[in-house]
C-alpha cells in the first residue's frame, strides 16, 4: 500500500491534529469506515503519522472494541453481562451460533452476518439482550432470536 | 394533556418506536403531541407512557404496543383515559419510597432539549456556583458528605480540594462514563435521559478546581448516550453557555467527548488517563494522583457520572439537605440497578440506609415467579454475593464491605434457587481474567489459575483441595495486585465460598450441581408416566436429540443433547426433568 493515497483515512487523520494522543479516536474512525482495523490501514497510519505500527497494534489489540477481522453487514452482539447470564444468555449465544452456522468472531459466507459475545450492553432490565448494529433487542428467547435473524434474512432476499 | 414516552435504549428495545407510531398517527391533526423522554427507571414495564393530565395528575401506562397505544390515544381524544395497561397500585409501589436526585430528570425532561432542562430548573445551580466561587462550592460538597459513586466511595470534596490546591493554568475535569460493570446501567440512563445534569455537575466542578475543559470518557457501546451528549453540548455552545466568559462571569469552559474502546480496567483512574492519551489502558502506581498529574500531565479531577449528577442538587439545596439523608458515613441517595431474577427490574434511587430486603421486596416486588431468593450480588466483578439470611444488611459503604461484597456502582443482581454459585463465581472470574490488563503477575496469572480451578469444579473434575487453593490464591491476589481490578477480582469467589461452601462441595464430592445449571453435571430426562407422546419437544429440539413414536413416551439421547432447555420450555405436561448427581440420588 506504500505510496498509495487513501482519502478516507486521510479524512479521519485530518480531524485529529495530534494523532498520537487521539490514536483511539483515529482507530475508531477507521473502523467506522471499514468495519475493522486492517493491516493495510495500520501501515497507512504509520506512514502518515510516524506512529510505530507496533504501538498501533498494541492499542488495537488491547481494547475489546477494536476488531482485527472484518464483520458482517449485520453485526450481532450477544450480551454476556451478569443479568443476561442469570437469565440464560449462553443459550442465546448458542442459538445465534446454530442459526448462522459460524463461530463467534466469524462472518457468514455471504458477508451478511457476524456475531460475537460482548460485555454488558447496559440493557440488564430487559435481559437476555443482544444488539444488531445500533439496535438493541431484549427479553430474548431462542424462538425470538430465530425470528429476528429470519426477518433480516427475508429483508435481504435470502 | 402531555404524553411522555420513555425513549431510552431499553424503551426502544422493548418497542417504544411502535408505540410512538401508534400515538403519532392518532394525534395527527390534534393538539396532542408525544414528548420523548429518557428512561424513568420502570424498566420492567417498558414501553411506558406517562400521561400528565391538565390538572397535574399523572397516569402511567406500561407494556404498550402499537394497538394499545392507538387505543390510549383514542381514549385521550375523548377526554376519558382508558383503564387498560395502567400500572397497578402494587406496581406503582416501585416509585414510592424512592427519593430521586440523580434520576429526578429521567423520564421528565426531554434529553434532546436544553430548554426542557432549563424549564425544569436546570443550570440554576451553575449560576449560583458562579457567584459562590471555588471555596464555598467545595465547602458545600464537604458538608454534603458526597462520596464517589463509581465504586470506591472516596470523599468527593477531598479530590476537588487536592485538584484545586495543585498549581497550574491548565486543569481538567474528567467524567468517567465508561460504565463497564456488568449489571449496572444507571449511568447509561442518566446520560441518555438527562445529559445536562451531568454536564452541569462537571462545569460546577470546573469552577471549584479552576479547570476550563471537561472530558467525557463514554462507552462506545452506548451510542444513544453519545448522541445525546453531543447534542447537549452543541446546544450549550449555541446558547452561549459554553466557551469563553460564560454568563459574563469570567469563567470559561468547554467539553470534549471521547469514546471508550471497551476495557473494564479503564474504570481505574490511571488506566482511564492512559486511555485518554491514546495508550493501552494500563494502570500505574499512585502517587502521583490525578489531582497532581493527570490528563496531559496536568491536575485533573475524575468523577463518575452519578457523582457529577448529584452536584447541581447539592449546590441548589445545600449540603445539609443532602447530608440529612443516609447513614453516619454514607450520605444522600444512591441509585441501584435491579436486574436478574427480580420481579420488577429497573432503577431505584433511595436514601442510603435502607436494607437490601427493602429494595428487593419492598420496592421491586420480590422474585420472579415468586421463587425463593438465594442471594443478591452487589458490586459486579469486584463485589460479592450476599446470601438470603443477610439481606437485612443496611446499605452503606461500610456495611456492604463487611459482607465481603462492595457497594460498587450499585448493580444488584438478584438470584434465585436456579442460580448456581459456582457458575456465578466462574462467570465473574472469566470476566476479570479477560479484562485483566496483564501488567502485574498476581492479577494476570492469578485470575487465570482461579478460573481454571473453577472450570474444573464445574466440569465435575474438582478435587477436595481446590476450595482451599482458591481461598489461598484469592487472598494473595487481593494483596499483591497493582490496582483495584486485581485487588477485588477474587471477591465473587471468596464470598461464594464463604456463604455457599456446600455448593462447591456438592460439585466436587457428589459431582452434583444443586441448582442444576452446570451442563457437565446435569442430564435431561423424560418422565415416562407424564409424557403423552405429543412430539412437540422432538420437533423443537435444535440437535434432534429427542426421538420416539407418537402417543408413546419419547426419549432423550444424552450424547446428542446440548442441554439448551428448549424442550422443557415447550413441554405442556411437565414431563421433562433435569437430573444432577445421580450417584447420590
Amino acid at each position: 500500500m506504500a505510496g498509495k493515497i487513501n482519502l478516507e483515512i486521510d479524512a479521519v487523520l485530518e480531524k485529529y491534529p495530534e494523532p498520537e494522543e487521539s490514536l483511539i479516536a483515529v482507530l475508531q474512525g477507521v473502523q467506522d469506515i471499514y468495519g475493522y482495523i486492517s493491516k493495510d490501514a495500520v501501515e497507512y497510519i504509520t506512514e502518515k503519522t510516524n506512529i510505530p505500527s507496533s504501538r498501533i497494534m498494541g492499542v488495537a489489540s488491547f481494547y475489546a472494541g477494536f476488531r482485527l477481522k472484518p464483520v458482517g453487514k449485520y453485526r450481532i452482539m450477544v450480551c454476556m453481562g451478569t443479568a443476561c447470564h442469570v437469565n440464560g444468555s449462553e443459550r442465546i449465544g448458542d442459538t445465534v451460533k446454530r442459526q448462522l452456522g459460524i463461530e463467534a468472531g466469524d462472518v457468514t459466507e455471504d458477508g451478511l452476518f457476524s456475531w460475537e459475545e460482548v460485555a454488558c450492553l447496559g440493557c440488564c432490565s430487559i435481559s437476555p439482550a443482544m444488539m444488531i448494529n445500533d439496535t438493541a433487542y431484549g427479553m430474548l428467547t431462542q424462538e425470538k432470536v430465530i425470528e429476528i435473524i429470519d426477518s433480516i434474512k427475508k429483508g435481504e432476499g435470502k | 394533556m402531555r404524553f411522555l414516552l420513555g425513549y431510552g435504549s431499553c424503551g426502544i428495545a422493548s418497542g417504544a418506536n411502535s408505540v410512538l407510531e401508534g400515538l403519532s398517527e392518532c394525534f395527527f391533526g390534534t393538539e396532542f403531541t408525544v414528548e420523548k423522554v429518557g428512561c424513568n427507571g420502570l424498566c420492567f414495564a417498558e414501553p411506558i407512557v406517562e400521561v400528565i393530565c391538565d390538572d397535574g395528575e399523572s397516569v402511567l401506562y406500561g407494556r404498550l404496543n402499537k394497538q394499545s397505544a392507538v387505543k390510549l390515544a383514542e381514549s385521550a381524544k375523548t377526554g376519558k383515559l382508558m383503564q387498560e395497561n395502567r400500572l397497578s397500585d402494587d406496581e406503582l409501589r416501585f416509585l414510592q419510597g424512592q427519593k430521586r436526585i440523580v434520576l429526578s430528570g429521567c423520564g421528565k425532561v426531554d434529553p434532546e432539549s436544553l430548554d426542557s432542562y432549563i424549564e425544569n430548573g436546570g443550570y440554576k445551580a451553575l449560576e449560583r456556583a458562579l457567584s459562590m466561587g471555588s471555596d464555598k462550592i467545595i465547602e458545600e460538597i464537604k458538608i454534603s458528605g458526597l462520596r464517589g459513586r463509581g465504586g470506591a466511595g472516596f470523599p468527593t470534596h477531598i479530590k476537588w480540594q487536592a485538584a484545586k490546591n495543585s498549581q497550574s493554568d491548565e486543569k481538567y475535569i474528567v467524567c468517567n462514563a465508561d460504565e463497564g460493570d456488568p449489571g449496572a446501567f444507571m449511568d447509561r440512563a442518566v446520560l441518555e435521559g438527562d445529559p445536562h445534569r451531568v454536564l452541569e455537575g462537571m462545569m460546577i466542578s470546573g469552577i471549584a478546581i479552576g479547570a476550563h475543559m471537561g472530558v467525557i470518557y463514554v462507552r462506545a457501546e452506548y451510542p444513544l448516550a453519545v448522541k445525546r451528549l453531543k447534542k447537549a453540548i452543541g446546544e450549550l455552545r449555541e446558547k452561549g453557555l459554553l466557551g469563553d466568559n460564560i454568563l459574563n462571569s469570567g469563567f470559561s469552559f468547554d467539553f470534549n467527548i471521547m469514546m471508550g474502546a471497551g476495557a473494564f480496567v479503564c474504570g481505574e483512574e490511571t488506566a482511564l488517563l492512559a486511555s485518554l492519551s491514546g495508550n493501552r489502558g494500563m494502570p500505574v502506581t499512585k502517587p502521583p494522583f490525578p489531582a497532581q498529574k493527570g490528563f496531559r500531565k496536568q491536575p485533573t479531577n475524575i468523577n463518575n457520572v452519578e457523582t457529577f449528577a448529584n452536584v447541581s442538587w447539592i449546590i441548589e439545596n445545600g449540603g445539609e439537605a443532602f447530608a440529612s439523608m443516609g447513614t453516619e458515613g454514607s450520605k444522600g441517595t444512591k441509585v441501584f440497578a435491579l436486574a436478574g431474577r427480580v420481579k420488577r427490574g429497573g432503577l431505584v434511587e433511595v436514601p442510603m440506609g435502607l436494607t437490601i430486603n427493602d429494595i428487593v421486596f419492598g420496592i421491586c416486588g420480590g422474585i420472579k415467579d415468586d421463587a425463593k431468593v438465594k442471594a443478591v450480588q452487589m458490586g459486579g466483578p469486584s463485589g460479592g454475593c450476599i446470601p438470603e439470611n443477610m439481606l437485612d444488611t443496611v446499605i452503606d459503604y461500610e456495611n456492604i464491605a463487611r459482607t465481603g461484597a462492595i457497594m460498587g456502582s450499585g448493580g444488584m443482581i438478584v438470584m434465585d434457587e436456579k442460580t448456581c454459585m459456582v457458575d456465578m463465581a466462574k462467570f465473574f472470574m472469566d470476566f476479570t481474567s479477560k479484562e485483566s490488563c496483564g501488567k502485574c503477575v498476581p492479577c494476570r496469572i492469578g485470575t487465570t489459575r482461579m478460573l481454571e480451578i473453577l472450570e474444573r469444579i464445574a466440569n465435575g473434575k474438582g478435587e477436595e483441595s481446590d476450595i482451599d487453593t482458591l481461598v489461598e490464591l484469592g487472598e494473595s491476589i487481593k494483596t499483591g495486585a497493582l490496582c483495584g481490578l486485581g485487588n477485588s477480582a477474587p471477591n465473587p469467589v471468596l464470598t461464594t465460598i464463604k456463604y455457599f461452601r456446600n455448593e462447591y462441595e456438592a460439585h466436587i464430592k457428589e459431582k452434583c450441581c444443586p441448582a442444576k445449571k452446570c451442563t457437565a453435571l446435569i442430564r435431561y430426562s423424560i418422565v415416562k408416566d407424564l409424557c403423552k407422546g405429543c412430539s412437540l419437544c422432538s420437533r423443537k429440539c435444535p440437535v434432534e436429540a429427542i426421538s420416539g413414536q407418537i402417543k408413546s413416551p419419547y426419549e432423550i439421547d444424552a450424547e446428542k443433547c446440548v442441554r439448551c432447555g428448549q424442550c422443557i420450555a415447550t413441554c405442556r405436561f411437565n414431563a421433562i426433568k433435569i437430573i444432577s448427581g445421580e450417584a447420590k440420588e
